[in-house]
C-alpha cells in the first residue's frame, strides 16, 4: 500500500463559491498538528464540478481518492483516518461514475493536477517545453506548418483553421504586430476558459507565446471578463513569474525572439467577443464592430496586422508542438480533430467541466459523462452555442459534436456552453430568455440587430405573457431572416438562432402558447395556475403559511384553496406541500 | 470592490496620477474608469471630466464608453453590491425566483438600493459558476446552489454583522 503523498483542495471559482476555503485552511491547520509529511495543494476545477468542494487525496503512486461536498467538520477524520492512518473513508467518497472515462484530456490536461499559481509545478509537467522546441528547433513558419497540420480550429466557435489564421498575420510585413488572447469569455452557461485561466494560467500564456513567435509579434494582450477576478489574478501572478523566469521579455530562452504581454479587464459587452469590437475595446473605445476587409490580420489594434485566439484555442498549442501531429489528429473526424472542453450545466446530474474528443454523440456527453437527467425527469434538449447557438432536441441526440455537423442543425459549436433541458423547460420562454439577452447586448450600429431584435423580443413576451396572436410565428421569422442578412457582425447574425431552432423543432410549444393558450412545460406564469386537490390536502396550513401574499385560506372543509385573484404563481405552496396536493395547470 | 463608506463625499475628485497607467492616451480611458469605480463603487460626473481632461478624450466619449458597458454605473450604490446571475443555467434552474424573492425581501426593483444604503440589487450575465446554479455574488464573494431558504441565511448574515 502506497503512502499518501499530496491533497489537493479545487479552489478554482466554484469551488471557493461552495466552501472550498475553510476547508484548505482547516487541511493546513490540521495536517500541521498531524507532522504528516504530505504536501497541501490548492489546485484548479477538478471536473466534477457537482460534488464541489472536491478535495483529491493522492498516494506515492499517483492513484488518488476523491472526497466531495467535504465540509470543515470532515477535514480532521480525512487527516487522521486517511491522510495519516492510510484508510480511506468510504461514506465521503464519491463515485466517478465513468464522469472521466470517455473524457481526451489534452487542454485540461493540467487542470486540477498541479497549483496554477506554482511556475515549477507547471515547468514538471512539461511547461515551457513547447516553448523551446519552437524557438529553438523550429522556424515561425514550421510552427505554422504544425499547427496547420493538426487541423486545430477556433475554439471561440467559428472554427477557423488556426494555422491558416496565423499564416494571414505572418505574411504581413513590418515589426509591429500584436497577438491577442480572447478571455471575454460571453455566452451565458459557459466557463471553460475561466476554468484553464484559474486552473493552468501558464498553459494559455505559453500559447500565446508560440503564436507571436509563429507571425512575428512583439506585443500580446490578454482580454478578460472583468467578471472573472480570480483568473485575472493567477494571470498576473503567472505573467509575473514566466517574465521573471525569462519565458515572456527580452530575447526568450537566448533567442532573437522578444515578446511582452498586457492584461486588459474587460468592461461587460457580450459584443467584444467579436474581434473588431474587442479592438475597438482595447483602443478604449465603445466596442462596436466594424466592417471587414480589412481584416485585423492585415489591419488590426492601432491599425497594426493583429492576430486573435481564444484561450483554449491558445491552450492546444503547447500540446500540439510537444507531441507528434498524429497523436492529435486521432482524435476527432475528418473535418474537426482534437478535444473540445464542454461546461455542461443545467437538468443534469453531473454538472461540471469536461472534455470529449471531437465527434462525441451529444447523448454521450449528457449520459455517459453528464449521468443523465436530474431528477428522473425525461431528457428534452440541449442547448449548445449560448445565444448565437441554438436548441438541438433529444430526437437528435446521436448527432456527434463536430463543427459541421452541429451547424447543420441550426445551432453552432459555439465555445462550448452545453445546457441540458429537461421537460420543465419551456422552449419559447428560452428564446425569449435569449432574445431578452441579445437585444440588451446589440451594440445598436445595425437597424435590424438594434430595433429587428427588440420586435423580436416583444413578440416572444407577448407569446409568453399569453397574449400571441395567429401571425405572430409568421412574423418572428420574417423578422429572423431579416436580423440574419442586414447585421454586420456576428452577434446579429446568429441572434435568431435561438428562435428558428426552438421554432424549429418545438413548432408545437409555439402552437399550445398561441392558440391553445397553455405552456406545456409549466413555466409562463400568465398561462399557468396552481390549484389544490381538496381529496389530498391534509389541512397541514404548510402553504397557507409560507405564501407570501396570503392568497390560501380554509375551504369549506379540512382542505386549503387558493384564491386566484390573489395568487402571483410564485410556486412556493407547490414546493412545500410535503403531500403532493398541489396541481399547477 | 465597491465598498463605499458615507465619509466619501458626493463629488469626490480623483488624484488621477495616483492611479495606474501606462499612457495618457486613449487607450488607459476604461482602466482608469475602472480604478476610479472600484475605488468609489460608481463614477461620478466630476470624474469623468478628470479623466477627459487627462486622456485629451472629449467628455462626450467617456460618456458614451461608460454608459455602453454594463460594468460601469453612474451613481452611488449601497454599501454591499448583489448581482444575481442570469446565464442559462441559472435561468433555467429558477434564477427568476431567486431574483423575485431578494425584491421581495429587500423592497427594491433591479437596480435600486434599499433606502439604509445596505443593498444595491443588480442582475448579471453569467458568472461562470453554472455547475452551482442559481449563483450570485455579494460584493466578491460568490454563492452557488440558492434557495429561498439560503437567501434569506446570506441575507440575515449581512444585516447581524452591520449591527454589531
Amino acid at each position: 500500500m502506497s503512502h499518501v503523498s499530496e491533497i489537493r483542495v479545487g479552489l478554482a471559482t466554484c469551488g471557493i463559491a461552495a466552501g472550498a476555503e475553510p476547508v484548505y485552511s482547516a487541511f493546513e491547520k490540521e495536517l500541521a498538528a498531524s507532522n504528516a509529511s504530505v504536501k497541501l495543494k490548492r489546485v484548479g476545477c477538478i471536473g466534477m464540478c457537482y460534488n464541489e468542494p472536491l478535495v483529491d487525496v493522492v498516494y506515492q503512486d499517483g492513484k488518488l481518492s476523491t472526497y466531495g461536498h467535504v465540509r470543515v467538520e470532515d477535514v480532521t477524520r480525512i487527516v487522521e483516518k486517511h491522510a495519516v492512518g492510510g484508510q480511506p473513508i468510504q461514506d465521503l467518497l464519491v463515485a466517478t461514475d465513468g464522469f472521466f472515462d470517455k473524457q481526451v484530456r489534452i487542454v485540461l490536461e493540467n487542470c486540477g493536477l498541479i497549483d496554477p499559481e506554482s511556475l515549477d509545478e507547471y515547468r514538471a509537467h512539461a511547461g515551457y517545453e513547447a516553448l523551446r522546441i519552437a524557438l529553438t528547433e523550429m522556424t515561425p513558419q514550421q510552427v505554422i506548418e504544425k499547427v496547420t497540420a493538426s487541423g486545430l480550429r477556433g475554439r471561440g466557435g467559428a472554427g477557423f483553421p488556426t494555422g491558416v489564421k496565423w499564416g494571414f498575420a505572418a505574411r504581413e510585413p513590418g515589426p509591429e504586430k500584436y497577438f491577442i488572447c480572447n478571455g471575454d469569455e460571453g455566452d451565458p452557461g459557459a466557463f471553460m476558459d475561466r476554468s484553464v485561466l484559474e486552473g493552468d494560467p501558464h498553459r494559455v500564456l505559453e500559447g500565446i507565446a508560440i503564436g507571436a513567435y509563429a507571425i512575428g509579434a512583439p506585443h500580446g494582450y490578454f482580454y478578460v471578463r472583468a467578471e472573472y477576478p480570480l483568473a485575472i489574478k493567477r494571470l498576473e501572478k503567472a505573467l509575473a513569474d514566466a517574465t521573471t523566469a525569462g519565458f515572456i521579455g527580452e530575447n526568450i530562452l537566448g533567442s532573437d525572439f522578444s515578446f511582452e504581454v498586457k492584461i486588459k479587464a474587460g468592461a461587460g459587452a457580450f459584443v467584444c467577443g467579436e474581434e473588431t469590437a474587442l479592438i475597438a475595446s482595447i483602443e478604449g473605445r465603445r466596442g462596436t464592430p466594424r466592417r471587414r476587409p480589412p481584416y485585423p490580420a492585415v489591419s488590426g489594434l492601432w491599425e497594426k496586422p493583429t492576430n486573435i485566439n481564444n484561450v483554449e484555442t491558445l491552450a492546444n498549442v503547447p500540446w500540439i508542438i510537444r507531441h507528434k501531429t498524429e497523436e492529435f489528429t486521432r482524435y476527432g473526424t475528418e473535418k474537426s480533430k482534437g478535444t473540445k472542453v464542454f461546461a455542461l450545466a443545467g437538468k443534469v446530474n453531473h454538472s461540471g467541466l469536461v472534455e470529449v474528443p471531437m465527434g462525441m454523440p451529444i447523448k454521450d456527453i449528457v449520459f455517459n459523462i453528464g449521468g443523465g437527467i436530474r431528477d428522473g425527469k425525461g431528457f428534452k434538449a440541449v442547448q449548445i452555442g449560448g445565444p448565437s447557438g441554438g436548441c438541438i432536441p433529444s430526437s437528435l441526440a446521436d448527432v456527434p459534436v463536430d463543427y459541421e455537423s452541429i451547424t447543420e442543425t441550426g445551432a453552432i459549436m459555439g465555445s462550448g456552453g452545453l445546457i441540458v433541458l429537461d421537460e420543465k423547460t419551456c422552449m419559447v420562454d428560452l428564446a425569449r430568455f435569449f432574445l431578452d439577452f441579445i437585444q440588451k447586448e446589440s451594440c445598436g450600429k445595425c437597424t435590424f440587430c438594434r430595433i429587428g431584435t427588440k420586435r423580436m423580443l416583444e413578440i416572444l413576451t407577448r407569446i409568453c405573457d399569453g397574449e400571441g396572436t395567429g401571425d405572430d410565428l409568421e412574423r418572428l421569422l420574417e423578422l429572423s431572416e431579416k436580423v440574419k442578412t442586414y447585421s454586420l457582425c456576428g452577434l446579429g447574425q446568429t441572434a435568431p438562432n435561438p428562435v428558428l431552432t426552438t421554432a424549429k423543432y418545438f413548432r408545437e410549444e409555439y402552437d399550445a402558447h398561441i392558440v391553445d393558450k397553455t405552456c406545456p412545460a409549466h413555466v409562463c406564469k400568465a398561462l399557468i395556475h396552481y390549484e389544490i386537490g381538496p381529496e389530498r390536502c391534509k389541512d397541514c396550513k404548510l402553504c397557507t403559511r409560507d405564501c407570501p401574499v396570503q392568497a390560501i385560506s380554509q375551504g369549506e372543509g379540512a382542505f386549503q384553496v387558493i384564491d386566484q385573484k390573489i395568487c402571483i404563481k410564485c410556486g412556493r405552496c407547490y414546493e412545500v406541500c410535503p403531500f403532493g396536493a398541489i396541481d399547477v395547470q | 470592490m465597491p465598498n463605499p463608506t458615507s465619509q466619501d463625499s458626493e463629488e469626490k475628485t480623483v488624484g488621477i496620477d495616483s492611479f495606474r497607467t501606462s499612457t495618457s492616451s486613449s487607450a488607459s480611458v476604461i482602466p482608469l474608469l475602472q480604478q476610479i469605480q472600484n475605488r468609489y463603487g460608481y463614477l461620478s460626473e466630476s470624474n469623468l471630466e478628470r479623466v477627459s481632461e487627462y486622456t485629451h478624450v472629449p467628455l462626450s466619449s467617456i460618456y458614451g464608453v461608460a454608459t455602453f458597458y454594463s460594468q460601469f454605473r453612474l451613481s452611488r450604490p449601497g454599501k454591499h453590491l448583489i448581482r444575481v446571475c442570469q446565464g442559462t443555467a441559472c435561468h433555467v434552474l429558477g434564477a427568476g425566483e431567486i431574483m423575485a424573492h431578494f425584491q421581495e425581501q429587500l423592497g427594491i426593483e433591479e437596480n435600486e438600493t434599499t433606502t439604509d444604503g445596505l443593498f444595491t440589487l443588480e442582475s448579471v450575465r453569467c458568472l461562470g459558476c453554472c455547475s452551482l446554479a442559481p449563483a450570485m455574488m455579494i460584493d466578491d464573494e460568490t454563492y452557488g446552489r440558492l434557495t429561498r431558504d439560503t437567501v434569506d441565511e446570506i441575507l440575515s448574515s449581512y444585516r447581524e454583522q452591520e449591527e454589531r
